[in-house]
């Protein structure tokens, strides 16, 4: 556990971050049956966008250092720059082909060892879950690997008296959680509006060094240890789903006279009681 | 906070330019892009004339991303049924310095702005530059936001006919309705040899024409079309204040435009894969904001950089030359020792020797001419019915040139006095 | 966990409290736990932290559990993550079980997170399916991006095998009081360090308008085509005609116009009522993934060419503004101004 930031010592708040097709232009490879990536419009993960957010409004309001950290090929590059374009201080890429194909549990011990390496945090923010793979499982698995408190589902984050403050969105109610630093929260999707990159920060990263990457070997990561071979979990096989078939009745007409007939056969079928 | 010596706001051919001289003068030059890449966001007819690009980039021509040479010249006045043109084959046209070209602005536009930065400008792009930065009358930078701006010593304004900066810089008004024509361009899809074959062109030629007459509906205006390599540019620039007055979509306009036979013949089969629409300054010289201020110039389409004068549209060219100067200008006050209006000036200097000026005021009535509404209904009509006596061989007893002539002066409803003025009118301002 | 894999044994279902009682997706769980169970011929047990959970872990028996683990500890009264992950992975390293469910509520995905990368073991998310291939693995089956496909999951060599499932996935067994079960108390070290995060403040959420849509038998749930927050007031009007529930598409969410709590789809909820009534929405893809397995979908769109369409059992095509008032109409002259539900249903109809 690194020591309390001080006046002295700015907050330094590491935001992960994943790079993924964009979500209206979502295609799916017939062949594969995976996400098309190469060539598709790519965006930083919408909850990411609203992680990196919070960690701007921390850094408005207090003394503090933003890292965005992320694990992918050298493309996801176009979104650590947007990342610093939007304010953050720099950016670490932890990409190697050994990577490829891990599923959550290396990807989790991955990005917690490259954490530890970035060292000195107070504060770890990812987005709540990916629009592309849905899981959720990361962040709370860097949770895991680093011993942290963990507030899953967060809205807002607050620093109070050296002490995190979340605002947690649970399954029956709002919860107001309290952490020492560092934890680590997750956030909602939409729980904010991100800023636009301005032109200061679009100049910041055309001056180039606010991008570093590493490879596992600099990181020290075991390659016994990532990568698809080393996954616990893999996609057997993919079906296309076989949904009930659908009587597709449409009813037209005016609507008073599409409305009796639809409402009619409602009734018979037993969908709505009389 | 980043500060650069220069900076110059719109990567468009004016921008670009500006920032390849400026970046050569070892100015330290920022060049701001609102458009996701430079050309996205301009729009023109389809022609660039070369000599401007010579003067800045002599080699030019080895990469530049052009679509064909134009080597035919072709003007068409056009009824609602009937068209006359005249067409112009020279070996000397398009030779050397006339050289003129067509192109697609995302592919100019692109190439010039990499040009500048292999020069060593720095380019931002997807990044609306909304206000100047001034203190005590004096240009000091951009902003975007109260706590997001750039210094600089100099700024070039170059972008483009909705350009909000001029305002800003206190060195022209609101655009008024009369000072702005609105033009749409359709980009229709034709295989070269087609385009080719049809237009009787080789492989790396072009044609241009312009359209006079019913092509606008008779609203004031004119039409274009310019061959690309398998595509072809087609559209027309109209007068704002026409289509306010007679309550008429541009969409309509141009939707006639198009299937006019004297069109159609030449886009027939083709498909229509782009549609765009830009406001075009129009009055030349006659609105002309001030051209330079205390640590701002004004270039390209923003200060008004266009020529209209019927038989042809500039603007490009315009725009490279304006920049070109704009950078010697601000290299000029360095020199002086500061960025005040007073060494700014220079730019006027730059600007006539380079006769982007002198052209604009020898030019400076066309845009008055070309308002006169009978050039675009009357004397279409009259060229018609003079061809039609000429072209008609029925055995009802031919005519000769001169009394056609005379005839269809007498019987339209002109005085001959004013046709005589509107003869002499245009002769002067074309 | 990378081990032999025989050693492994038996299906755990974590149980999860609430206000006195179980989850619904716990219930649910159990029911499908036990068929899991009955498959690999193992027992099924039921795994409670809490304080003075004891009366819970009674009732959860009776839902089809032969055992139930009980941590008592009062570090554990409420939900959070590092002492229940503690609980768990101590547990799991212990006792070795073959297969782990966890209900996908906020505290469910949270916990299994953080465990799968503790125990370095498999986790597949939001599970629609299961079942035992021919090598005795569970085959976890989950929507695969943009529900379209449905990929199969596969934790080969690492155990426990873990899968999370949302509620209404399945449907809870009936509650069997008479079932005899056993109920073991475990101790599992916990520190003061464990206790790493506090609780401020809490605000329960209001039931205002009442029915949520994932309890309704119908729900009735509108997008971008209904233009303007305020006519959300016409569905809910529609739907208190039909005793059902509202809820929205991610659009009409994201233009602000309802809360995030009614929004279906891939990002929301899951639902899966008798009658999903979508009015004023397209149909992409992310937004199937919510509502696919309904009984039977009505769309009510301007857009003949609406994706929507291509699922439903019943279409109009037609503007909303005049559909849904002349249904209101119609359904209130029917009934006379009453309300016209969904019609009672005997016991095992889902």
């Amino acid at each position: 556990m690194s020591p309390p930031p001080s006046a002295m010592r700015p907050m330094r708040i590491i935001v992960c971050i994943k790079q993924v097709p964009k979500a209206q232009e979502l295609q799916v490879d017939p062949v594969t049956q995976t996400l098309k990536r190469v060539g598709v419009p790519s965006e930083i993960n919408p909850p990411d966008a609203n992680a990196l957010e919070i960690a701007l409004t921390l850094k408005d309001r207090h003394a503090a250092e933003v890292v965005v950290l992320s694990m992918g090929p050298t493309s996801f590059d176009e979104s650590l720059e947007r990342a610093v374009a939007m304010g953050a201080d720099r950016s670490v890429l932890l990409t190697d082909r050994i990577l490829g194909g891990s599923d959550t549990v290396p990807t989790a011990y991955a990005l917690s060892e490259t954490i530890q390496k970035i060292g000195g945090y107070d504060l770890i923010l990812t987005g709540e879950e990916t629009t592309d793979a849905s899981t959720g499982h990361v962040g709370p698995g860097i949770a895991g690997h680093l011993d942290l408190p963990q507030i899953t589902y967060v809205s807002e984050v607050q620093i109070v008296d050296g002490k995190v403050r979340a605002r947690r969105t649970a399954e029956d109610g709002t919860e107001w959680w309290q952490t020492d630093m560092p934890s680590l929260c997750t956030v909602n999707f939409g729980c904010n509006k991100p800023r636009s990159p301005t032109l200061t920060g679009k100049i910041r990263v055309k001056r180039g060094g606010v991008i570093v990457h590493w490879s596992c070997a600099d990181v020290g990561i075991d390659p016994k240890k990532v990568g698809l071979l080393n996954s616990p979990t893999i996609v057997a096989k993919v079906d296309t789903i076989r949904l009930p078939p659908r009587a597709g009745r449409m009813f037209s007409g005016d609507a008073k006279e599409s409305v009796r007939a639809l409402l009619d056969a409602l009734i018979r079928d037993g969908v709505v009681a009389p | 906070m980043e500060r650069f010596d220069a900076i110059v706001v719109g990567a468009g051919p004016a921008g670009s330019s500006a920032a390849l001289t400026l970046a050569r003068k070892g100015f330290s030059t920022l060049l701001v892009e609102r458009g996701r890449s430079p050309g996205v966001k301009g729009m023109f007819g389809g022609r660039i004339y070369s000599w401007a690009l010579q003067d800045l980039l002599p080699d030019w021509a080895k990469d530049c991303p052009v679509e064909r040479y134009v080597v035919r010249e072709n003007m068409v006045f056009l009824t609602e049924d009937a068209s006359l043109g005249i067409s112009f084959d020279s070996t000397k046209l398009g030779q050397g310095r006339a050289a003129s070209f067509t192109a697609v602005r995302a592919k100019f536009d692109g190439w010039l702005a990499k040009k500048a930065q292999d020069a060593g400008a720095t380019l931002v792009t997807g990044i609306r530059v909304d206000d100047l930065w001034k203190e005590d009358g004096q240009v000091r930078g951009v902003m975007v936001a109260p706590n997001d701006r750039v210094g600089a010593d100099v700024v070039v304004i170059a972008e483009g006919a909705t350009s909000i900066l001029t305002r800003a810089a206190g060195l022209k008004a609101d655009l008024e309705p009369r000072e702005v024509s609105v033009g749409v361009k359709e980009t229709i899809e034709l295989p070269a040899e087609t385009i080719q074959e049809r237009f009787g062109l080789g492989e790396k030629e072009g044609a241009a024409f312009v359209f006079a007459g019913q092509s606008s509906l008779g609203l004031r205006g004119g039409g274009f079309l310019y061959t690309n390599q398998s595509t072809i540019s087609l559209g027309l620039v109209v007068s704002s204040e026409d289509l306010s007055r007679k309550k008429v979509e541009i969409q309509e306009v141009q939707n006639r435009f198009r299937l006019h036979p004297a069109v159609q013949r030449w886009i027939r089969g083709g498909k229509v894969v782009e549609y765009s629409a830009h406001l075009v300054p129009e009055l030349g010289a006659g609105m002309m904001p001030r051209l330079w201020g205390d640590g701002v110039l004004v270039a390209g389409d923003a200060a008004g950089f266009l020529i209209n004068n019927g038989y042809t549209f500039r603007g490009v060219d315009l725009a490279i030359a304006s920049g070109i100067a704009a950078g010697e200008a601000a290299n000029a006050a360095r020199t002086a020792g500061s960025m005040r209006a007073a060494n700014l000036a220079a730019y006027d200097r730059f600007l006539r020797a380079s006769n982007v000026l002198t052209d604009l005021e020898r030019f400076r009535r066309a845009p008055l001419f070309m308002k006169n509404e009978r050039l675009f209904d009357l004397y279409p009509r009259m060229l018609m019915e003079i061809a039609e006596r000429l072209y008609t061989v029925d055995g009802s007893g031919q005519q000769r040139l001169v009394d056609a002539v005379l005839e269809q002066a007498a019987s339209a409803d002109v005085p001959k006095l004013k046709m005589l003025l509107d003869l002499l009118q245009g002769a002067r301002s074309m | 966990m990378l081990e032999d894999k025989s050693h492994f044994r038996g299906v755990w279902v974590f149980l999860e409290g609430r206000a006195g009682g179980l989850r619904d997706v716990s219930t649910q769980l159990i029911g499908e736990g036990r068929r899991l169970a009955d498959l690999r011929g193992t027992p099924l047990t039921g795994i409670l932290p809490g304080h003075g959970v004891d009366p819970l872990a009674e009732r959860a028996i009776g839902y089809g559990l032969d055992r139930v683990i009980v941590v008592d500890d009062p570090m554990l009264e409420i939900y959070r993550s590092r002492p229940y992950a503690q609980v768990m992975a101590q547990l799991i390293r212990r006792q070795k079980p073959e297969i782990v469910l966890f209900g996908a509520s906020k505290n469910g995905r949270d916990l299994g997170g953080r465990l799968h990368a503790i125990l370095e073991t498999g986790l597949a998310a939001d599970c629609v399916k299961f079942d035992i291939d021919a090598e005795g693995n569970l085959d976890m089956i989950r929507p695969s991006f943009g529900g379209k496909s449905l990929a199969h999951i596969l934790c080969k060599k690492h155990r426990p095998q873990m899968a999370s499932v949302r509620r209404n996935v399945f449907v809870a067994p009936p509650h069997n009081p008479d079932r005899r079960g056993e109920i073991v108390h475990e101790q599992v070290e916990l520190s003061e360090q464990d206790l790493d995060a506090k609780l401020l403040e809490f605000d329960e959420f209001t039931k205002e308008g009442g029915l949520r849509p994932e309890e309704a038998d119908i729900v009735v749930s509108g997008g971008f085509g209904l233009g303007d927050p305020k006519n959300f007031q016409l569905l809910q009007d529609l739907a208190d005609r039909l005793g059902g529930a509202i809820a929205a598409s991610r659009k009409a969410v994201d233009s602000g116009w309802v809360p995030k709590t009614l929004q279906v789809g891939q990002t929301g909820m899951t639902v899966r009522p008798k009658l999903y009534i979508a009015v004023g929405i397209s149909g992409a893809v992310q937004h199937l993934a919510g509502m696919q397995e309904s009984d039977k979908i009505l769309v009510i769109n301007i857009d003949p060419k609406a994706p929507l369409f291509e699922i439903a059992d019943y279409g109009i095509v037609g503007d909303l503004f005049e559909v849904l008032p002349e249904m209101i109409r119609q359904l209130d002259a029917l009934k006379g101004g009453g309300v016209a539900g969904p019609p009672a249903l005997p016991a095992e109809a889902r």
